[in-house]
């Protein structure tokens, strides 16, 4: 048998050895103390549970608690006896703090449990053998306690080149290990020869300290006897040998990879007593009961090594050895560089209690005061880690945490070498903790607010997503309200459609919200996603990947769950799918309207992002096109007195709209894609595949759409055209507006501009063509009711609709370059223009509510809306001009007087408009009055808008001042002003506030 | 039973404390400092004498005003070492107050001001030196010469150096003689065998004294790398690469370059290599970076030797690389245990 090659490693002491006082007497059996004290946390991970209860008699060996988790382990009673208590008690803890313990009472009978051996190890799985091993609690006996069997586990990550057992034993003092290789040589071999069965190391190498010769004799005496290939490495005595790094360097020349395990370069480490026990435990299915415990210090008159079991109080033991309690000054649990101190002698051994040291003063001097570090550099020759200490105690000092990092702070094992030889006596180690717990608390808490930040994400869309369920019900209600106050007027199946609707409705809503939900999960998730991709998280970024397409799945899924919801009302009798998609119309505007004035609060709050007026229009326009559709749809309701079931085909029409929707989801998609990623031509491709997939969805709808309308034959085929042409309309005026967004971003691409021009006259051209088919069939529906004059009434509209484009256009333009004088003509220009055509159509308006007075209120009520735009666009031209005013003032600007004219007159104009809406909602009121309390509503409702424009408008004076104090922060009368405003504001918005409860009370 | 709790180690070396390694490094100079008053006089004893009272004074005025404890302070030593490295740097015949002054500013300006020992950037016993060397060349420049080649014909008396330190002596002149770096340094266009025969301080007498103070010093520096007091590498690394770059030049022009045992062996090379450029607290702290920094002290020493306005170089070399200490800390940390490789340079988290 050749001794196996030795290496070293840097650094290292040679501290007095102090083994010979414990080897002076031979193994001590201390007697059964009075109780036994068994922590249910002996080991690394999830502390036991217990399995027995207060009162419980049990056998020497029975399991008293069971693992709780993976990384846990099984607790046995050491002796037969009586559970006492399960309670808390101090335990061997570097804290000193309590921590939960069974206490078993023994009946001195020590009278066994039946124990059953795992005779045929060979033969079983390994995995049973583990299990078998995690049952009977075996756990690393070195230090850490990790248990044996999660050990052995991680051991077949890698095929293991070395399987190295532990015995150097470096500490001074200990001689615990020493004394278990003298007493049970071959049940160490036999343990060996056990856990190599399964792990299958190519070598298997015992290292030993050259201070042990008794123990390596008789280590080699076994080998020679039973052949075994175990080899037996005597190292050099030098602390730290024993640590597992040190060691695995100088039996295999390795070196553990920072922050990872030693199975990970193929080597296992296992302690001697873990070896003894593993032994124990598959031989004679005896569980780990007891241990041997090295009682040393000069303070004991009978220092020696005992076989203790587990539980034991150590003031038992200490009184076993004979302690001279005037001379103990430092009781130390472990050895002198690493143990710690223990306030008390009432703690018990635990399974990695390998000695207890009662120290005198002579022995263990308390430390000397700490000087100054002159970096005389012997702390770096100590190191076995090669660190530089001096330096790290620098940046300790100063808390320069990050340096310390970046100093491989985190390689420090803890030796306590460098303190060992520090010349100023600095409690080196001391300070490495404390840094190491201070980062890692940093750390934590790091962790800590990204959950709060996920956490506020989430309740923001819970909160957003409440609201739009609020919002939903209130409309939900105000739906109910109407058409009960249409009954009398209506045949009588149309009273179970509308009672039958709202139940779709329901579901429809719920569909909604829980799509809302998603979409904030989406963004969320979209965002995280973006964070992760920046910080080249590359684990995370496809984690996140799934999510966002599952999530995205949802979504879709929702989508065609919310189109088909309403669906099913369609086959029921009595002229349920008109009202429905009424209803359907109807939540859509009430949703856009939300919307917009969700992001006309933003913009109140944010006057200058640009996006986000972008996105006031976008959804204004939207809002627009979903009060278009529900007026048409209510007009229909009316028109088709009808009322006959719609054929089946209508349930094709709205798979052809599910598809629509889908399509278009998936457009929107991959524009945004295409936004993020400009240069991909693949999603280019992708891009215009949908558009086209969309287009034909669209088209195959509106066919069936038009042929359900057909079948009613109150709509000859001219509808269809009708359909194609909004259809159109539609098309061009999302080319449009991708045109113009992609205007927006270059501003100088003159083929852009063409491009824009001519969609828009294709626009212009599509909507002429719709408003003249429009027409068509109102003259027929309602031949007597509307004449020629609904034409120009349309036409004036599209004018007014342009010119209000042009002029968002301009402004547009005007904001980005605001001195051209040319631009701000045009402005001016423009909206005078915007104003005739308005004028105009108010005027066509009139005669149409004259005549339509009693029996068509729903004109009046268009007229009302009309004015209710009105009045926001007039608004909005306040703030706008507001805006600009503050930016001439920012500017020092000549035009501010003219501009000062223009807000002004601006916001007579919109007090003006919101006077006539008031009078015209008073107008519509009054018919109404007669039959339902809704004027009241109305009411209400006016005096929150208006509240609600206050308070806006307290806001932007707000924003305003504030804008200027900024640029000139010493003027004392802004600052006054100001929060003359902001108490404004306040008031202002308390009143809406109060409104706003009143109306959801009712 | 009152337990003492405290973390661990709970045992530290017996006896080696900061004191004990600032004694070990005063008592290393003894070698020195014999060979040096036996070839040269008492007035390094004098000096000696001088600078320790002065050290420990100031040290004592400052702590007093920093409202430290005096006594623990000066117990370490380090401001009585820092007298004793001056008094043996300073020429034996300087008059009392230049002693003062160099002793007074380096515990004081170089050390003290910056909160005491452990803290000082520079070597303060060489920031001491270097301030009188600038503000008083000549007296910084005068040194005994060897017995038998000066005009007295023997090393000043105890009585004489006490006098010439204190003033009263007019004929210092006859005792001094330029050293051989100086006599060298200014050998005015010679041929270097020329000035070698020539030139006083140049003769084998002179050479010789100085080569027995150089190696009486290598000797305390040996004994303070046998007890671990110092490492190998700032010393080996100084003396190989003046050797180095004054044999390179010897090989390129023997005719005008000195030979490497004349760099190694005159002036304050083994002082320096030995018990200056190891201050701890101003070197580099790695292994790898006192290699580096030992080297540029050689390299500097030589230049100035050789090209700057001064004949010996060691201070202002010690000085200028205590300027780079802390970069080549940075660039130079070992590889510690399982790393690939060792992390390097100023930027943080670049490794994770």
């Amino acid at each position: 048998m050749q001794s196996p090659q030795i290496f070293s490693f840097h650094g290292g002491i040679h501290p007095p050895e102090n083994k010979v006082q414990s080897l002076q007497l031979p193994l001590g059996k201390p007697s059964l103390p009075r109780e036994l004290v068994l922590p249910l946390g002996q080991h690394i991970g999830q502390a036991s549970r217990p399995l027995v209860e207060v009162g419980a008699h049990v056998k020497k060996g029975q399991a008293i608690a069971i693992n709780n988790g993976f990384l846990s382990s099984f607790l046995h009673a050491p002796t037969s006896g009586t559970i006492q208590a399960i309670e808390s008690r101090p335990v061997a803890h570097p804290s000193g703090l309590s921590d939960i313990c069974i206490i078993l009472t023994p009946d001195n009978a020590d009278e066994w449990t039946e124990l059953e051996p795992l005779n045929d190890w060979q033969s079983v799985s390994k995995t049973d053998v583990l299990a078998f091993l995690a049952e009977k609690g075996i756990i690393g006996m070195g230090g850490a306690g990790f248990p044996t069997h999660v050990k052995l586990q991680g051991a077949h990550k890698h095929p293991l080149t070395h399987f190295i057992i532990n015995a150097a034993e470096c500490e001074p003092y200990i001689t615990a290990d020493d004394m278990l290789i003298r007493e049970k040589t071959l049940e160490l071999i036999l343990g060996i020869e056990i856990l190599q069965h399964l792990v299958e190391a190519d070598n298997v190498v015992i290292g030993i300290e050259d201070n042990k010769p008794t123990a390596i004799a008789a280590l080699q005496q076994v080998i020679r006897e039973r052949q075994s290939s175990i080899q037996v490495a005597v190292v050099p005595t030098k602390y730290p040998s024993g640590g597992e790094k040190q060691l695995i360097k100088l039996l295999t020349d390795k070196e553990v990879p920072s922050g990872q395990y030693p199975a990970d370069i193929g080597i296992l480490c296992q302690n001697v007593g873990t070896c003894v026990s593993v032994y124990e435990a598959i031989q004679f299915g005896r569980p780990l009961i007891s241990r041997f415990t090295t009682l040393t210090g000069d303070a004991l008159k009978a220092p020696q090594n005992v076989e203790v079991l587990l539980g034991t109080p150590i003031d038992h033991l200490l009184d076993y050895a004979d302690i001279e309690d005037k001379k103990l000054s430092r009781l130390v649990m472990g050895g002198p560089m690493m143990g710690f101190t223990l306030d008390s002698a009432n703690v018990p051994v635990v399974k990695t209690t390998n000695c207890v040291l009662a120290a005198t003063k002579k022995e263990l001097p308390p430390p000397n005061p700490e000087q100054a570090c002159i970096r005389c550099g012997m702390c770096e020759q100590a190191c076995p880690a090669s660190l530089l200490p001096q330096q790290l105690l620098w940046f300790s000092k100063s808390q320069e945490h990050e340096k310390a990092e970046h100093y491989n702070l985190f390689d420090c094992i803890e030796c306590g070498a460098c303190s060992y030889v520090c010349p100023s006596s600095i409690p080196l180690v001391q300070y490495y903790r404390h840094t190491k717990a201070e980062i890692r608390d940093a750390r934590e808490a790091a962790v800590k607010s990204d959950i709060a930040k996920q956490r506020f994400e989430a309740r923001k869309a819970r909160h957003e997503a409440e609201a739009a369920e609020k919002e939903a019900k209130r409309l939900a209600r105000q739906g109910a309200a109407k058409p009960a106050a249409k009954k009398p007027a209506k045949p009588a199946p149309e009273k179970a459609a509308a009672a039958a609707a709202p139940v779709a409705d329901d579901a429809a809503k719920k569909a909604k919200v829980d799509l809302a939900i998603t979409k904030a999960k989406l963004k969320k998730l979209e965002k995280a996603l973006l964070e992760a991709q920046e910080k080249e998280h590359t684990e995370e970024i496809s984690a996140l990947q799934l999510q966002v397409d599952a999530v995205k799945k949802d979504i879709a899924d929702l989508e065609a769950k919310v189109a088909a919801a309403p669906a099913p009302a369609a086959s029921k009798p009595a002229a349920p799918a008109l009202s429905d998609e009424a209803k359907k119309a109807k939540v859509d505007v009430a949703l856009a309207s939300t919307k917009l004035k969700k992001a006309q609060k933003q913009l109140a709050e944010d006057p200058d992002n640009q996006e986000l007026k972008d996105k006031v229009a976008g959804i204004a326009a939207d809002l627009k096109a979903a009060e278009e559709k529900f007026d048409k749809l209510g007009g229909n309701t009316k028109a088709a007195p009808a009322a006959t079931a719609k054929p089946v085909l209508s349930d094709e029409a709205k798979k052809a709209k599910v598809d629509v929707a889908l399509a278009s989801t998936k457009l929107k998609k991959a524009q945004k894609q295409l936004a993020e990623d400009p240069d991909n031509a693949e999603i280019k491709a992708k891009v215009e595949g949908f558009e086209k997939d969309l287009k034909e969805a669209e088209t195959r709808f509106a066919k069936l759409d038009s042929a359900a309308a057909a079948a009613p034959a109150a709509k000859p085929a001219m509808s269809d055209e009708y359909k194609k042409a909004k259809v159109d309309v539609a098309l061009a005026s999302t080319k449009l507006k991708k045109v113009q967004k992609q205007l927006t971003e270059d501003p100088d691409n003159a083929e852009l501009k063409a491009k824009a021009a001519d969609f828009e006259k294709s626009l212009k051209e599509a909507e002429a063509r719709l408003a003249s088919l429009d027409t068509a069939p109102a003259d027929q529906a309602t031949p007597a009711a509307k004449p020629a004059m609904s034409d120009a009434y349309k036409k004036a509209k599209v004018d007014v609709a342009l010119a209000s484009t042009k002029l968002k256009k301009l402004q547009k333009q005007l904001a980005e370059d605001e001195q051209n004088s040319e631009l701000q003509g045009k402005v001016v220009e423009f909206e005078k223009n915007l104003k005739d055509a308005e004028a105009r159509l108010a005027a066509l308006e009139a005669p149409t509510a004259a005549p339509a007075d009693n029996a068509a209120p729903a004109v009046d009520e268009d007229a009302l809306r009309k004015l209710k735009i009105d009045a926001a666009i007039a608004k909005a031209a306040v703030k706008k001009a507001e805006k600009a005013l503050a930016k001439a003032v920012e500017l020092g600007s000549e035009d501010q007087d003219s501009l000062e004219q223009q807000v002004s007159k601006a916001k007579a104009r919109a007090e003006e408009l919101e006077q006539a809406l008031q009078n015209g909602g008073q107008v519509i009121n009054k018919p109404a009055e007669a039959n339902s309390n809704g004027s009241d509503d109305a009411e209400f409702k006016e005096r929150l808008k208006k509240q609600k424009v206050a308070a806006a408008l307290a806001k932007a004076q707000v924003n305003k001042l504030k804008r200027q104090l900024d640029a000139d922060p010493s003027a004392e009368s802004l600052q006054q002003e100001l929060s003359a405003a902001e108490q404004k504001q306040q008031e202002e918005e308390a009143k809406l506030e109060q409104l706003t409860n009143t109306q959801e009370n009712r | 039973m009152a337990l003492l709790r405290i973390t661990s180690p709970h045992t530290h070396r017996a006896g080696q404390r900061t004191s004990w390694v600032m004694q070990m490094v005063i008592l290393a100079t003894v070698p020195g400092l014999l060979v040096q008053t036996w070839l040269f006089g008492y007035g390094t004893l004098i000096n000696l004498v001088i600078a320790g009272i002065t050290a420990l004074l100031s040290e004592a005025l400052i702590l007093k005003l920093r409202n430290r404890p005096i006594g623990f302070f000066l117990k370490d030593y380090s401001a009585l070492l820092t007298a004793v490295l001056l008094a043996l740097a300073l020429p034996p015949t300087v008059p009392w107050w230049l002693t003062v002054t160099a002793v007074a500013f380096s515990v004081i300006f170089a050390k003290q001001v910056y909160g005491g020992l452990g803290n000082n950037p520079f070597n303060p016993a060489m920031v001491g030196y270097a301030i009188c060397l600038v503000s008083f060349p000549v007296l910084m420049t005068q040194w005994i010469g060897a017995s038998d080649l000066i005009q007295a014909g023997a090393t000043p008396s105890f009585a004489d150096s006490l006098a010439a330190i204190f003033g009263t002596l007019p004929s210092v002149d006859s005792y001094t003689m330029a050293t051989p770096l100086d006599a060298f340094k200014h050998k005015e266009g010679m041929m270097s065998s020329e000035a070698f025969a020539s030139i006083a301080g140049l003769q084998d007498a002179n050479l010789s004294s100085w080569m027995f103070v150089n190696l009486a010093y290598l000797v305390g520096g040996l004994a303070l790398i046998a007890l671990r007091i110092i490492t190998w590498h700032t010393p080996v690394a100084m003396l190989a690469s003046l050797a180095l770059i004054s044999g390179l030049f010897y090989i390129i022009d023997p005719s005008n370059a000195a030979s490497p045992v004349f760099h190694l062996t005159s002036g304050a090379a083994m002082l320096g290599a030995f018990f200056i450029a190891t201050d701890p607290v101003s070197s580099c702290t790695s292994n790898r970076g006192k290699l580096v920094y030992g080297a540029g002290i050689g390299i500097l020493v030589y230049v100035i030797r050789t090209w700057g306005g001064y004949p010996d170089g060691v201070a202002f070399g010690v000085l200028l690389m205590n300027f780079a200490a802390p970069l080549i800390d940075y660039y130079t940390q070992p590889r510690a245990y399982g790393h690939k490789k060792a992390k390097k340079g100023l930027t943080i988290g670049g490794e994770k």
